[in-house]
């Protein structure tokens, strides 16, 4: 291709400055929330609109420009890490909320949009938009579609996948999809279901409608501390089984709770071995027949302290530590490598061992603030990238955290995606026929594999080479492709 | 209780290589038991494509597909109360499921129709039918957390799996909740489970349409134990689900009559309200232009429907756009109707899209002949094996 005659055909398309190609400011486009990975994008375009979109992905199709669409850049996973020689499509400049209808319940925005602002537009009618992400006040509803995000209050009231009602699709091969709408369940092949969690791999989203909810009139929030991780995982797997769906029921072990008081203060108790939060809402009768099960639950399985919060301003303090408890990890440790891993609940108390294993074997502490109501865990490796071979000791031992997850009949991730940076993992959870029937449907909405090139799902001849292929009936899949 | 997976694998394999169509049949192996309404699934036939008939030809031509029933693979592989979880294999009968479930008072949230019991576990994710309760408790592809299935290509795959948060590749374990076996045949499923709630009731109360759709819209705004809302002919149904204590405080607000009768709702899961009359058997009858059940004889639907003229049209829409004329149930909050009327196709669409929606003929299958829902069934099925007859659409437009 022609570099300087494509850049002109998008300088053409894009209002003034939407196009940038200085190193200097392309640099904040380099990486996502996974900074470890890190590439220069060719150009980055911010179109402002749905036709610049448009124009920017026939611009690219036209010219076999590979792209990555990039909401606010939060993701862990590398998914929106340029690829080389590739434009960086952000949307970051489609945040406008396109309609706010309370009486469908509903509301209409582009993908730019941060995932508060919805929340915080539609308060005044008593509504939210549920999925709450720890990122939410910074990365865009588009990014949420695109890894199906989750948060602590999906336990309750579900990922991004059931809180989305249509979505507005550019394909690269110049189609506009409009899926679902302000209803639920419109007849056809589940595509909206299917785009998300897609990582950008499938199509752009332009627009996303969202399904607001009512304000649940009563709300309270639990800490219950205990001396040993097995009681607290013996209430999560209790709580569930008995049948009680808190709203949120979060889990952070001894580092993660000692880091967090000495960042945050939020009046945890230093001496846990670990600590459940529970949140709890509905009407006034049903918070309190909930709360009063839930403290006789966390008692009998051996909580020393429990704390409730009843006003917003103590619940903000409980909830206080859990928020820091990232920012925490980066005061008492120079990088942290956050993990995805979701597991059965039943088999926390085995995967948290495991993991504490892993964590002596390799020599680099693992703290874990996780959501334990849906089992999914976020072991975070404390390393120092500035040492000889802890970063690769560090990606090991994520690595092997994994597998652990997926030999407990779990996953490789969770929420955060597979993107740059689990594609060896995906090895390891899917054979060959899998992995080929991905590619077939990627394929067929993205023939020249333009879109987001290398990500979320790992080539065949990779998988050879890590190793992890899945062998069936000890016949090598393949066994005529060549491995390197 | 018997594991045929290996079987189907080879049985799709086969067809495949040898040019065969096969058609997927989940409880239509249990044929000829005449189950009335089931009228047409006793004769063995698929349900309607919503493309007409002419459409279908050479080897799609519905007199050269073989069925291929997949009821005989049944058996629940895993159970785990604890988790909220279950997997089973696909043939399972949904009131074996039902019957485990009430044992440990969990439930399939997603309330799909029973068929006197009869209907399978696999036909329930395939027709992605979600019940009464939808708003609340979710729709059938909400709760799939994975599959094991096999493809055109006669390749046993696996995806999501019993966790309940997954995104390692694409999602192609939810596509197959209502894909109607289209894009390959359901082995094993994993659902997630739901607590039966405390206490449920229902609450009556007389009004006028217009009335009923404003105060479901008007409840959907609030907080409230409801978990279900129907309108018809001059009636309003809320079921009330959760705490004692809050049903009771639910049932005096909004008034009407209480009971702990909760038939309506299993009656409008399983489509037994009169609306419903002569659909099940009589429209898969009328999409094969009288011939089949009508001439058979079987099921007495045509009968019921050419009485009153009227088609039934089940319409997904904006839950608040306004209702359309004459006889209509409303669900769903107002998001779901099904509207038995006389006006011309053409119409009801019309009517639909003011609605911000899509309406299909109540007895046929929804089409996928968009050029990208073409491309994915070539993704799965890229030489039509199964379920040939569902889709028409070009993958090279
Ligand atoms: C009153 C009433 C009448 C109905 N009448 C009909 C009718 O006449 N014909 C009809 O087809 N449906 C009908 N349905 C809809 C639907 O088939 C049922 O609701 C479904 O859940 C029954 O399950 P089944 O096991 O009997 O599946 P089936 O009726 O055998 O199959 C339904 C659909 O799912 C597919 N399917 C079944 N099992 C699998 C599997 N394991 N993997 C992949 N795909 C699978 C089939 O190919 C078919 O497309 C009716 C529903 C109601 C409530
Ligand atoms: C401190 C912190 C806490 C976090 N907490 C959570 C959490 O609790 N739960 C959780 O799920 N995640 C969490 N994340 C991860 C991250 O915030 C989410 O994945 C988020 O959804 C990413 O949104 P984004 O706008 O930043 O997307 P980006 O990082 O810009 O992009 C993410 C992926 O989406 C694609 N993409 C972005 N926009 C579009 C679009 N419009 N169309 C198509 N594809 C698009 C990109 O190509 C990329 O593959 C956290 C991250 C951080 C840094």
């Amino acid at each position: 291709m022609n570099e300087t005659a494509v850049l002109e055909r998008l300088r053409t398309a894009l209002p003034t400055g939407a196009l940038i190609t200085q190193p200097a400011a392309m640099r904040p486009y380099e990486a996502d929330g996974l900074t470890a990975l890190r590439e220069m994008p060719w150009a980055v375009a911010l179109p402002g609109t749905e036709d610049e979109v448009r124009a920017a992905l026939r611009i690219c199709r036209t010219e076999g420009v590979p792209l990555v669409p990039r909401g606010a850049g939060t993701g862990l996973s590398g998914g929106a890490r340029p690829v080389r020689g590739g434009l960086v499509l952000g949307l970051s400049k489609l945040n406008r909320i396109l309609e706010v209808d309370v009486h469908n319940c509903v509301a209409r925005v582009q993908p730019g949009v941060r995932n508060l602002a919805i929340s915080e537009a539609v308060a005044e009618h008593g509504l939210y938009y549920a999925p709450d992400p720890s990122s939410q006040l910074a990365c865009s509803i588009g990014g949420n579609v695109a890894e199906n995000s989750g948060g602590v209050h999906c336990l309750k009231y579900g990922l991004t996948v059931h809180n989305v009602l249509g979505l507005k699709v550019e394909t690269i091969e110049g189609r506009t999809l409009e899926l679902g709408g302000k209803g639920f369940d419109y007849p056809g092949y589940d595509l909206l279901a299917l785009l998300c969690g897609s990582e950008g791999m499938l199509g752009v989203v332009t627009e996303v409608t969202v399904r607001l909810l009512p304000q649940p009139p009563e709300k309270v929030v639990l800490l219950a501390a205990f001396r040993s991780l097995e009681a607290a995982a013996g209430a999560v797997a209790r709580m569930i089984g008995e049948g009680v769906i808190p709203a949120g029921l979060e889990m952070m072990d001894a580092l993660a709770v000692q880091a967090t008081e000495d960042f945050a203060q939020a009046g945890y108790p230093r001496d846990a071995a670990a600590i459940l939060l529970c949140e709890l809402d509905g009407d006034a009768d049903e918070v309190r027949t909930l709360q009063a099960y839930a403290r006789r639950l966390f008692e009998e399985a051996g909580a020393y302290q429990i704390q409730q919060a009843d006003d917003a301003e103590e619940r903000e303090r409980l909830w206080r530590g859990r928020k820091a408890a990232f920012p925490a990890m980066g005061r008492i440790a120079a990088d942290y490598y956050c993990m995805d891993g979701t597991i059965p609940r039943t088999a926390l108390v085995e995967v948290l061992n495991g993991v504490s294993a892993l964590s002596k074997r390799f020599g680099l502490a693992v703290a874990n603030v996780f959501h334990a109501g849906d089992g999914n865990l976020h072991p975070l490796i404390l390393y120092d990238a500035s040492q000889a071979g802890q970063l690769e000791s560090a990606e090991a031992l994520g690595g092997e955290i994994l597998k652990l997850c997926v030999k407990a009949g779990g996953t490789v991730t969770g929420e955060h995606g597979v993107g740059a940076e689990k594609l060896n993992q995906m090895c390891v959870q899917f054979g060959p026929d899998e992995l080929a029937q991905f590619e077939r449907v990627k394929e067929a909405f993205d023939p020249k594999r333009l879109l987001n090139p290398g990500k979320a799902i790992p080539t065949l001849s990779r998988c050879a080479e890590v190793g992890g292929m899945h062998v069936h009936g000890g016949e090598l899949p393949f066994p005529k492709m060549e491995r390197f | 209780m018997r594991d045929e997976a290996v079987r189907l694998v080879e049985t799709v394999r086969r067809a495949g290589a040898e040019g065969r169509r096969l058609v997927i049949v989940g409880s239509g192996s249990k044929a000829g038991k005449g189950q009335g309404v089931r009228g047409s699934f006793a004769s063995g036939q698929p349900m309607a494509s919503a493309q007409p008939a002419v459409l279908a030809s050479g080897s799609d031509a519905p007199d050269a597909l073989e069925t291929m029933p997949v009821g005989d693979h049944a058996g629940i592989i895993d159970h785990r109360p604890e988790e909220l979880v279950l997997t089973a294999r696909c043939g399972t009968a949904l009131k074996d499921v039902d019957a485990l479930l009430a044992q440990h008072r969990q439930h399939l949230p997603f309330e799909p129709p029973m068929l006197d019991g009869g209907g399978t576990l696999g036909g329930a994710v395939a027709t992605g039918w979600s019940g009464p309760g939808r708003p609340w408790r979710g729709s059938v592809r909400d709760a799939v957390l994975g599959v094991e299935m096999v493809n055109g290509l006669g390749q046993r795959l696996k995806f999501g799996g019993q966790v309940m948060k997954n995104v390692a590749g694409y999602d192609l374990s939810r596509l197959q909740a209502g894909a109607w076996g289209s894009l390959g045949a359901l082995l094993s499923v994993s659902l997630r489970l739901s607590p039966m709630p405390y206490v449920e009731r229902n609450c009556r109360l007389p009004c006028s349409a217009d009335q009923a759709l404003a105060w479901m819209r008007t409840w959907a705004r609030g907080f409230s134990p409801i978990s279900a809302t129907c309108y018809q002919d001059g009636l309003l149904d809320v079921r009330l689900s959760g705490p004692e204590a809050a049903v009771q405080a639910a049932a005096a607000r909004i008034g009407g009559e209480l009971s702990s009768d909760l038939g309506h709702w299993s009656a409008l899961r399983d489509w037994a309200l009169p609306i419903f009359h002569g659909v099940g058997d009589g429209g898969a009858a009328q999409r094969r232009g009288g011939k089949g059940a009508a001439e058979k004889g079987v099921g007495g639907g045509v009968a019921r429907e050419a009485e009153d003229g009227a088609a039934l049209w089940r319409i997904h829409c904006a839950p608040a756009a306004p209702l359309p004329p004459g006889r209509c149930l409303v669900e769903w909050a107002g998001a779901r109707r099904w509207w038995r009327t006389n006006a011309p196709p053409e119409a009801v669409h019309a009517y639909a899209k003011t609605a911000a929606g899509v309406a299909v003929l109540a007895h046929c299958a929804p089409d996928f002949n968009a050029p990208i829902m073409a491309r994915l069934k070539q993704a799965f099925d890229p030489n039509r094996v199964l379920n040939p007859h569902l889709s028409h659409g070009n993958p090279v437009q």
